[in-house]
């Protein structure tokens, strides 16, 4: 019992640190991506001990100039809920890693750990959950500044993540008619057998449609910059106009964790998880016959990585896609969800039911 | 709506031209990294400091008065600068010459950076081609004003 309970925690702190460093990572790479994708060298100037390191020091930097921050809020703030929107909006999208599987189960001191911090039975309706309670963040960071800008960008920001919220799950269902499991494990394992004997049976292939809706819905989610309603920095600073310092750093991070959490979901709803195309526990197979033995461990490590890769993968398309497109106008952020996204998503949804009924 | 799916054609195709960006210049930085010089490089970045721009041959950068044969400047002190200067940055103050030839020289010769706009006009106007503004030194920044304040007749 008090094993079963350290090991929860052990791997809980895993897959915090790991997301929490791969976000302080994805910091660095958003400026060096765009740099390069226009031209550019982008920040490579911190250094230590005169070590540049492509600037990979950057985000250290900036992490101790918010710490030192002076730690304000306004006079006419409510002091509370300004102190707590931060945290609220960091903490919903952390906790939804918990149930994201990282690889497949290990064996260790005779025990067999799955890479996965809990195995919910529900855990996908605990995901969405828990990125739609992420609202309450902006909600009351807006509320508790106190400020018409403020209010503004968070009202937008509740409206549009309430809108791509049920663009997102509609495209959701289409993936669990497919694979009957609410179960992230579930689906991942599924997702190890191959379509037409030699097709990876990823989601994407059996909801190429589905895929599409999630990932734009996601984006939207995220509320970075093609979507970037509840910000705005060209017009209202948003939500968070009146927060400066750490509690600023923890939104602007809260940002990178949400593009993390989208990417994490759609590798593990649509691109397989942590599966290696045609990699069995004993090996690989392949399609076109003759195989290859991969140690046990090796497996493990294989898949671990392939789900980093994965995850990575996104990260770099979305933030390709920040850097590339302008931003809507609002009300083309709600013609897009409302017109486009939501009725895709139906159609997505009677498509599937209706080849599942017709097999 | 119509319209947009019309244009879902340019949004790809403008996804793929900034990644094609991102891929090509990835490959010079690379390519640099591993010490090999490419004709193109990876982004139109020049490091300033430790990189310069060559300056061109008619750029206007900070003032030097130019010397006779003999080592003594060639300004005659005539105020022709000190006149034509929009800035009023030019303070010169004459000093008899020993030599009937030149009649005078400048006792002092101050360029207020403070104030000067680098319009080269009194290098135009100079007749006996005694100032010019083609040392090169570009950095002329400082923290104090007095700094600023730059005599030029060294002697």
């Amino acid at each position: 019992m008090f094993a079963d309970i350290l090991i929860i925690l052990v791997k809980a702190v895993l897959a915090l640190t790991w997301m929490l460093l791969l976000a302080l990572f994805l910091t660095w790479v958003e400026r060096k991506q765009s740099a390069v994708m226009q031209d550019r060298v982008g920040a490579n100037r911190a250094s230590v001990l005169g070590l540049r390191l492509f600037g990979l020091f950057q985000p250290f930097a900036d992490a101790v100039k918010m710490l030192f921050k002076e730690d304000f809020a306004p006079t006419f703030s409510q002091r509370a809920l300004h102190w707590l929107a931060p945290a609220l909006s960091f903490f919903f999208v952390a906790v939804t890693m918990v149930a994201v599987p990282f690889g497949d189960t290990i064996r260790l001191f005779g025990r067999a750990i799955p890479l996965q911090v809990v195995d919910l039975n529900a855990a996908l309706l605990f995901v969405l959950a828990m990125l739609s309670l992420g609202i309450y963040g902006i909600l009351v960071s807006g509320w508790a500044s106190s400020s018409r800008f403020a209010l503004i960008g968070s009202l937008r920001g509740a409206a549009q993540l309430i809108s791509y919220e049920v663009a997102l799950g509609l495209s959701l269902v289409g993936l669990v008619m497919v694979f009957p499991s609410l179960r992230l494990s579930g689906i991942v394992e599924f997702q190890g057998k191959t379509l037409f004997g030699f097709l990876p049976k990823w989601g994407v292939f059996l909801q190429p449609l589905g895929f599409a809706v999630f990932f734009l819905a996601g984006m939207a989610e995220t509320k970075r910059v093609p979507f970037d309603m509840p910000e705005g920095e060209s017009e209202i600073i948003g939500f968070y106009t009146e927060y400066g310092g750490l509690k600023f750093g923890l939104f602007m991070f809260t940002d990178f964790l949400e593009v993390i959490v989208i990417s994490a979901l759609a590798t593990t709803l649509f691109f397989g998880g942590w599966q290696v195309p045609w990699l069995g526990a004993g090996g690989f197979v392949f399609p076109w016959g003759g195989g290859l033995k991969v140690a046990p461990w090796a497996v493990t490590v294989l898949r671990v990585l392939a789900f980093n890769i994965k995850v990575f993968f996104f990260c770099w398309l979305q933030i390709l896609v920040r850097w590339t497109y302008p931003r809507f106008r609002y009300d083309q952020v709600m013609d897009f969800g409302w017109k486009v996204l939501v009725p895709l998503g139906v159609v997505n949804i009677l498509a599937t039911g209706l080849i599942l009924a017709a097999r | 709506m119509l319209k947009s799916w019309l244009i879902l054609k340019e949004i790809l195709r403008g996804a793929a031209i900034t990644a094609r960006h991102f891929f090509v210049n990835m490959a010079f930085h690379t390519l640099k990294l591993f010490g090999l010089r490419t004709r193109r490089r990876g982004a139109v970045t020049l490091q300033y400091p430790e990189e310069r721009k060559a300056l061109a041959p008619r750029h206007r950068s900070l003032h030097r008065l130019t010397d006779r044969e003999d080592g003594r400047p060639r300004c005659v002190a005539c105020m022709l600068c000190v006149t034509v200067c929009p800035s009023e940055c030019l303070s010169v103050e004459a000093a008899e010459d020993t030599d009937p030839e030149i009649q005078k020289y400048p006792a002092r010769f101050v360029v207020d950076l403070n104030r000067c706009c680098f319009c080269g006009f009194c290098v135009e106007a100079c007749p006996v081609d005694a100032i010019r503004m083609d040392t090169g030194e570009i950095r002329l920044a400082s923290p104090t004003r007095a700094d600023l304040e730059i005599t030029l007749d060294k002697r």
